[in-house]
């Protein structure tokens, strides 16, 4: 148990650290996805399954909507500009 | 700097790594500490018949602190429909996305809307309830909505729903008033069998209450959002 979870909080370093250093904004919101998985799984084997559903939906599915949304926005501002 | 910076979290996650592992070792002993968690687990079944314990404590033991939280995604909501309205502008013609994008899209909003219809319904019984629901319910919507741009929704159907499900909320609350305790959120609907759907009083209403604005709530502020430019 406590090995999985250690493996688990690893990942979501590693992940985290790439976030910082990956080029592609929408693949750091996916990244940052990947993040909240990962800690609603931890909440999940650590007996607290109401807090791991809430997780998953506001931070995987919700804040990304929110970043996509604010990405799509300024990309196409950005290319209207250069036009 | 970058390096520096770098370092910093490094250092910062490593420490918040020791205490997790380290914290995760201690066995939770029922001292004074916990005994109020260990009070609500006993008592919870025969007071609000809800089988779901962090249910019974949000939406009946916690009520107005719901309600509070409730009346902050409102305004929050309310801020960023208003912001984005100010700053409105011309759009450009829609375009959709490629065919098997849109389909599948339409394919998979059904199923996630019925998934947050169940988390909403099931609240008291299983982990879950209206807030995780409404919000699977507006990412079904928001799925829709970024695949196929040229979907419009009806805004008056929206507002309508939520301010109906903000209103049934506190009149919900205020009918306990006139109950046998005489305070705000009571459970004043009868308890019925244990563990079934149709049980635990003015729970699972409540809950619907909650999903429905919530829902209706978040769909407006992503709505809100695509349409300005």
């Amino acid at each position: 148990m406590l090995y999985l979870l250690s493996f688990l909080v690893l990942v979501m370093l590693c992940v985290g650290i790439a976030i910082i250093f990956v080029k592609d904004i929408l693949s750091a919101v996916i990244l940052s996805t990947v993040v909240s998985l990962i800690v609603s799984i931890i909440f999940l084997f650590i007996a607290a399954p109401d807090v791991a559903i809430t997780e998953a939906a506001i931070g995987a599915a919700l804040t990304a909507v929110v970043f996509v949304i604010a990405i799509k926005r300024t990309k196409i501002k950005e290319t209207a500009d250069k036009e | 700097m970058r390096k520096l910076v770098s370092i910093v979290l490094l250092a910062g996650f490593i420490f918040y790594f020791a205490t997790l592992t380290g914290g995760l070792m201690i066995p939770s002993a029922s001292d004074e500490r916990s005994s109020v968690g260990l009070d609500i687990l006993s008592r919870t079944a025969d007071e609000t018949g809800s089988a779901n314990a962090v249910t019974s404590v949000v939406v009946l033991y916690r009520g107005f602190d719901t309600l509070g939280e409730v009346t902050v995604l409102f305004l929050a909501a309310l801020g960023i429909s208003v912001f984005m309205k100010s700053t409105g502008g011309v759009r450009k013609k829609a375009l959709d996305q490629s065919f098997i994008l849109k389909t599948g899209s339409r394919l998979l909003f059904p199923l996630m809307f019925l998934f947050g219809i169940y988390i909403i319904t099931h609240g008291h019984l299983t982990p879950g309830g209206g807030f995780p629901g409404g919000v699977i319910i507006a990412t079904g919507f928001f799925v829709v909505l970024l695949t196929s741009e040229s979907v419009e929704f009806n805004k008056t159907v929206m507002s309508v729903l939520e301010g109906l499900a903000g209103l049934s909320f506190i009149g919900l609350g205020l009918v306990g008033l006139f109950g046998p305790d005489n305070s705000f959120l009571q459970n004043f609907l009868p308890l019925g069998d244990f563990n079934t759907v149709f049980s635990a009083g003015i729970i699972p209403i409540i809950y619907a209450v909650v999903g429905i604005k919530v829902a209706a709530e978040l769909s407006s502020v992503v709505f809100a959002m695509k349409e300005s430019k």
